[in-house]
């Protein structure tokens, strides 16, 4: 699989009233990236607009040196898969079904799948362990159940890079680590991974933070840079600190003001 | 596929086969004076009732499924298009545009038909309500359309049709109030009959089934898509304005053709998709067309009761659609609130 490049040049979003993004520029490479930052910071904006799904007032992002408004819709999407951070449950569909959708970038509307496809849509259910309950429809399952279905509905499109907007929403704690190995995985395959996060210390598992606030981005760095750690605890008015548990980063809740 | 939705979406297709072949017998043995299942014998026999049947019944009957069949598809299209299990056809401006473009016939006839038999003013009146009720629907969509800026935003979409529902519905008032002569056929055409199909009507709405239901047929992954909200759908590099275009001028089409031919018939659109789902739950590619299969079924039960039921009395269609489809509704609601 090739990698792709995105990079976000000097992007402006208002929505109403307010700006959601003012003059962000980010570069995405290979690896997994997490974007954190207090409520309201912009983050899934950031997502979306990365995603060409969000409207800009300035800037634009390049996929492979091309902007995206001269990208074609479905060469777009084969290249990156998008889950969002609420998923919808109208319809009728099986968990299957669901998953199959993951592959019309490649199989088009009017195309018949592949046996190519049929092994690309099993592994992802098998990744993301809904393989087992593939025939059920999607309003028989629970939250966590229903994530995981989205998720491999984003891994089946097979694509160098996936933009995840809170994909550990609705997940338990077994669910969020199996997802951590599987995004570490991905990145290791050369993949380029984003995802925004509220937890923290699931975020200091990526190989790179993008630190929000008020629409703009604050800091960047790798999870074992001592700025970024500092700028986490800035952000969040100091009610968590980075600390170093054996040998991971993880963010500790601050209770003693 | 599981082996179980499989063999339900088989079954429920062999059935409404079934029932479709049953219910055409049933509506060319329904008469005004009752039950006659010798008159089709007759139609074999060349004998005076054949004419009946094979010039009144026989369309009106195969007409009845193919308006239902159009209804139920267009009903599909809408609660897949609008995420929306409430969503039927007639939520584009469709009704209003259609009813107002036949009191707008029916006005104009009414001021200008003085000096005319009324032979031809009856044709006139005839050809003139098909093609202003298709005309309005169309308008009325387009109207819609054109209020909603196109297809990007759903919502304002079905505002937009809202209004363009009420607005066309007050101005199709304003021209009653001036020619009240309208009103008696803008009533009967709100009630919805069958009772004027002929060999002709089984034409155009059989032309109209054999455009739109491919052409939804052929965007129901679009649909599919949509069911898992409108940035994934895009997301997954759906044309979606473009799409949905396609799909609303299906929809219109169907709508428009069922209308012009047999007036206002609520509920079927509305109930068929609901009854597809609640026996064999499916993607859209099965739904849309079993939508279709049911909405004849629906329409067609529907004709033969209203014929027969208070027989030589005919009960307006449209009066047993509503009672039938609302009285479902009622019981899906009274489940889900028990559940």
């Amino acid at each position: 699989m090739s990698a792709v490049s995105l990079l976000a040049q000097s992007l402006s979003v208002c929505l109403g009233r307010t700006q959601a993004l003012a003059g962000v520029t980010l570069e995405l490479r290979p690896g997994w990236t997490a974007i954190v930052g207090p409520n309201g910071a912009g983050k899934s904006t950031l997502l979306r607009a990365l995603a060409g799904l969000q409207t800009l007032q300035a800037g634009r992002v390049l996929l492979n040196g091309v902007a995206l408004t001269e990208t074609s819709p479905r060469m777009q999407a084969a290249q990156m898969a998008w889950l969002s951070q609420q998923g919808e449950t109208s319809g009728d569909l099986t968990v299957r079904e669901v998953v199959h959708l993951g592959r019309l970038p490649h199989v088009g509307l009017w195309g018949s799948a592949t046996s190519q496809d049929e092994v690309v849509v099993q592994n992802a259910m098998l990744q993301t362990e809904c393989a087992a309950w593939q025939h059920r429809r999607l309003h028989e399952l629970s939250g966590g159940e229903r994530q995981r279905v989205w998720l491999a509905r984003a891994l089946a499109v097979d694509a160098p890079m996936l933009l995840l907007d809170e994909p550990t929403t609705h997940l338990d704690p077994p669910h969020q680590v199996a997802l951590v190995r599987l995004l570490k995985r991905l990145a290791q395959q050369g993949r380029t991974v984003v995802s925004v996060l509220h937890d923290v210390s699931l975020a200091l598992q990526a190989d790179r933070l993008v630190v929000m606030k008020a629409g703009r981005i604050t800091h960047e760095g790798p999870h074992d840079d001592p700025a970024l750690h500092l700028e986490l605890s800035a952000v969040f008015d100091d009610a968590v600190r980075v600390e170093r548990l054996r040998e991971r980063w993880i963010a500790v809740p601050v209770l003693d003001h | 596929m599981s082996e179980h939705d499989a063999r339900r979406r088989a079954q429920l297709a062999w059935s409404l086969l079934l029932l479709s072949a049953v219910l055409w017998a049933a509506g060319l043995a329904a008469g005004s004076e009752g039950w006659s299942p010798r008159d089709l014998t007759a139609l074999l026999q060349g004998s005076d009732a054949a004419l009946i049947v094979g010039e009144i019944r026989a369309p009106r009957t195969l007409g009845a499924w193919l308006v239902g069949a159009l209804l139920g598809l267009a009903g599909a299209v809408a609660q897949g298009l609008f995420r929306n299990p409430l969503a039927d056809p007639y939520l584009l401006g469709s009704a209003s545009g259609a009813s107002l473009g036949v009191v707008l016939v029916l006005a104009a006839a009414a001021l200008t038909g003085q000096g005319m038999s009324m032979a031809t003013l009856d044709a006139l009146q005839r050809v003139g309500l098909v093609g202003a009720a298709f005309v309005g629907a169309l308008l009325g969509v387009g109207l819609t359309l054109l209020m909603g800026r196109g297809t990007q935003h759903t919502l304002r979409l079905l505002l937009a049709g809202v209004v363009v529902g009420v607005m066309l519905s007050a101005v199709g008032d304003l021209v009653t109030t001036s020619a009240p002569e309208a009103l008696r056929g803008k009533q009967a055409f709100l009630l919805g009959s069958t009772g004027f199909l002929s060999w002709g009507s089984c034409a155009v709405l059989a032309s109209g089934l054999l455009l739109a239901a491919p052409l939804a047929w052929r965007l129901s992954r679009l649909l599919d898509a949509l069911s898992l909200g409108e940035d994934s759908a895009r997301s997954l590099g759906l044309a979606l304005p473009r799409a949905r275009l396609a799909l609303i001028v299906a929809m219109a089409l169907a709508t428009g053709v069922a209308v012009s031919q047999a007036g206002l018939i609520g509920f079927v659109g509305l109930v068929a998709p609901h009854l597809v789902r609640r026996f064999a739950p499916s993607p859209h590619g099965y739904s849309l067309l079993a939508s279709a299969g049911m909405g004849g079924c629906l329409l067609l039960l529907s004709d033969v009761l209203a014929r027969s039921l208070l027989a030589p009395v005919e009960v307006p269609v449209g009066v047993l659609t509503a009672v039938l489809g609302g009285s479902y509704l009622l019981w899906l609601l009274h489940r889900r609130g028990l559940a």
